[in-house]
């Protein structure tokens, strides 16, 4: 029951976008470590940018 | 589960499907439960989903979950990144799902309950989802490319250009009559419009808040957010009850329009972390917390439904769009049955986040299927309530009167009895003035959903579920109308730089505002005639939505059917070529009724000039007299607009076809531009 509440948070999250800095910096220290990531907020600043820049809403 | 007790489930989902069906269908003089509807429409998605959708991806598309998809071999963490299905479905059917799908259904049941159903049924199963799907596919298979970039590739050059005006046309004039939708739902409501000028502040709060206090903090801005924008109902309803304040949110139609433009204007040219991006977590929430509530609800009260199969509107006179029902419900229900913006959606976004392949059959064919049923629910909405009601609130003034005591004795001269004091406790319930030739669609949808909620949900809160119903379909249409703008100022800048570079710059402020301003010039006009038509709009400017919707489709299909016949299996083509072939009748049989009708109640040319005849022979009243002029231009305007989306749609289908005919014959076409299987290491996403 309690994992399963966890579950439903952490996808609440995923899809909400909420933990996508965290994810980021996951990914960042991955793939180039030497690199200093970007502050949550530059990070997220840069993402609302990139994500209206398309077609993301339908009629 | 055992073979043979999955056949048997599969059959009695099939045989409960048809007698829902045949039981909607054949039903007459009785009232009919909703439940029914329900059941009808989760049968049909479930057997084109479990039979059709897994036929097309085995011997059509041949899903192939081996191959790594864009996400995996571009991953850069940002708009390329191999996302679980079930956040990729959320973020797709977010993406699909506006307000489309509520509106087109409820003007449409004007026809009676039956054809718009069986249409968004058979629309859905049989072409939306498939458009969607295959669309999906062909943009997976290269790189997560725009429809427009692959109508170019495939085609040719004339589709590439066909796809970007069409592309560009459809945003303008869904932009227009969704502003349109607005106007009427806010003019002359001082509630509604307290409470639609309230979330502009409170969007701007949450992006503050998401920006500076707590950045990234998506959840945590969202519900307070949430929270704020029930305040803002309730303070509404406290402005309406105020002597004082009330006045200053009594407006006019003109006024709401020009606040509508402001807005948009507004909305593009700030940053997008200001207004846009808030604004539409906030409505997203909503739209998704509101649909499930409302599945919810018809699922609990079972309402019946009391409008009847057909009416004799089927005959081309209906009150609230004129039109015969063959082409003008298949226009009319665009969206929920096959929606051709879904494919800008479906090529270029949503391919960038599949982690596999064979998920393409689930969030493709998937959501498109649960955005249909959010049409049905609509179309539920619409028909509990009595057809005299329904008819008094979505009937222009222009048609059946401008006094209350005119209106309810035509309506109830129809077959559809209602009385004056009827409306007037229904609005004095909603918290309105007046419910009379509120057209749109919004407010009869928001009535309906008042009903079914306190219903449900019990309390004596009638007023204020209107409220926030109106709040919930404004707030989803903002948001349309501001993302759509801001994408048309870039798609505008697209096609200016090539003319004057500076312009065309999208990160110099001034070039910013120059060309939101023309971008909101051009679908503040069509917002503009819209108002001014006596017959409220909505029979000019939808049915150009719906053509320009459904070119988009036919575009897709054409795209898609082109990639199937060069993939070898021309022997399937009729997939998206039996669909392309409908659309292609629909669009053109519409165009040509709302260009050349005799009726001027239909057609663009006849209406112009009847109306330049009565202007010429002075019958009209000084005011009628001083519009005309502008009216006039309009109509020829939107006669020319018809006639160019029926062109562009032929253009790119014989484009098409001299393409294939090449292709069979053996001569050499531009090949497909499907990118290399590479092997996919995500085990994940594969198990």
């Amino acid at each position: 029951m309690r994992d399963d509440l966890k579950k439903l948070w952490d996808f609440m999250r995923e899809v909400t976008g909420d933990d996508a800095y965290e994810r980021y910096l996951a990914r960042h220290r991955e793939t180039h470590p030497e690199v200093p990531p970007l502050a949550e907020k530059e990070f997220f600043a840069s993402e609302q940018e990139r994500k209206w820049s398309g077609i993301n809403r339908c009629c | 589960m055992p073979n043979a007790l999955s056949k048997l489930i599969w059959v009695a989902i099939a045989l409960l499907g048809a007698s829902a069906i045949g039981g909607i269908a054949i039903h007459r003089g009785e009232q009919i439960n909703a439940l029914w509807f329900i059941a009808a429409a989760v049968c049909t998605y479930l057997i084109g989903y479990r039979f059709y959708s897994a036929w097309i991806c085995a011997k059509v598309l041949v899903l192939d979950e081996t191959r790594a998809t864009p996400a995996e071999r571009f991953n850069n963490g940002r708009d390329f990144i191999p996302t679980n299905k079930w956040v990729a479905f959320g973020h797709h059917f977010a993406a699909i799902a506006g307000p489309g799908p509520l509106i087109g259904p409820t003007l449409a049941m004007q026809f009676g309950y039956l054809p718009g159903t069986l249409w968004i049924l058979a629309g859905s199963v049989l072409g939306g989802c498939v458009q969607d799907m295959v669309t999906m596919f062909c943009s997976t298979r290269r790189d997560g490319r725009s429809l427009g970039q692959m109508a170019k590739d495939e085609l040719g050059p004339v589709g590439g250009w066909a796809a970007l005006i069409g592309s560009l046309m459809i945003i303008i004039i869904l932009i227009a009559v969704l502003g349109l939708v607005i106007v009427k739902a806010m003019k002359h409501s001082p509630w509604a419009t307290a409470t639609v000028l309230g979330t502009i502040p409170v969007a701007m709060l949450i992006g503050l808040y998401m920006r500076g206090i707590r950045p990234g903090k998506v959840l945590e801005g969202s519900l307070i957010g949430i929270a704020l924008l029930l305040v803002c109902v309730w303070g509404g309803g406290w402005v309406n009850g105020s002597a004082e304040f009330r006045g200053m949110f009594d407006w006019d139609d003109m006024t709401c329009a020009w606040f509508v433009m402001i807005y948009g204007f507004s909305a593009a040219a700030l940053p997008v972390w200001l207004l846009l991006a808030p604004r539409d977590y906030l409505s997203t929430f909503l739209k998704l917390g509101v649909v499930f509530m409302l599945a919810a609800a018809i699922l609990i009260w079972s309402p019946t439904v009391k409008m009847p199969a057909i009416t004799q509107f089927v005959d081309g006179t209906g009150p609230i769009f004129k039109g015969t029902l063959f082409p003008f419900v298949f226009i009319t229900i665009a969206c929920g049955a096959i929606s051709g913006f879904h494919a800008l959606v479906s090529s270029g976004t949503t391919p960038k986040l599949l982690a596999n392949e064979r998920e393409i059959r689930m969030i493709g064919y998937g959501s498109m299927a649960l955005e249909s049923f959010v049409a049905i629910m609509a179309v539920i909405a619409a028909t509990v309530m009595e057809p005299g009601i329904y008819f008094a609130i979505n009937s222009p003034p222009g048609v059946v009167g401008k006094e209350a005591a005119d209106a309810v004795a035509m309506i109830t001269s129809w077959g559809f009895p209602v009385t004056v004091e009827q409306m007037s406790t229904l609005a004095a319930g909603m918290g309105e003035s007046t419910l009379f030739g509120r057209v749109g669609g919004a407010p009869s949808l928001a009535v309906g959903m008042a009903t079914i909620f306190s219903s449900t949900f019990g309390g004596n809160l009638l007023d204020m579920w209107y409220h926030f119903a109106i709040m919930f379909e404004v707030l989803f249409i903002l948001t349309t109308l501001d993302a759509g703008t801001r994408v048309g100022r870039f798609m505008l800048q697209d096609l200016i730089k090539h003319v004057s570079p500076a312009l065309g710059n999208v990160s110099s402020y001034p070039a910013t505002v120059v060309s939101s301003l023309v971008f909101v010039g051009a679908w503040g006009y069509f917002l503009v005639q819209g108002v001014k038509d006596p017959l409220g709009g909505v029979n000019i400017l939808w049915p150009l939505f719906g053509i320009s919707n459904q070119l988009l489709a036919g575009i897709a299909l054409t795209v898609a059917t082109g990639i199937i016949i060069k993939m070898g299996k021309v022997r399937y083509s009729w997939v998206t070529g039996l669909p392309l072939t409908w659309l292609a009748v629909v669009c053109t049989s519409a165009a040509v009724e709302k260009v050349f009708s005799s009726n001027p109640a239909v057609g663009f040319l006849a209406g112009a000039n009847k109306l330049a005849a009565d202007l010429a022979a002075g019958v009209l009243s000084p005011e009628k007299a001083a519009a005309a002029p502008s009216l006039i231009l309009g109509q020829r305007i939107d006669a020319a607009l018809a006639l160019l989306f029926a062109a562009i749609l032929w253009i790119v289908i014989f484009d098409m076809i001299r393409m294939s005919r090449r292709f069979l014959a053996g001569k050499p076409v531009q090949p497909l531009s499907e990118s290399e299987h590479v092997t996919t290491q995500l085990a994940w996403a594969r198990d």
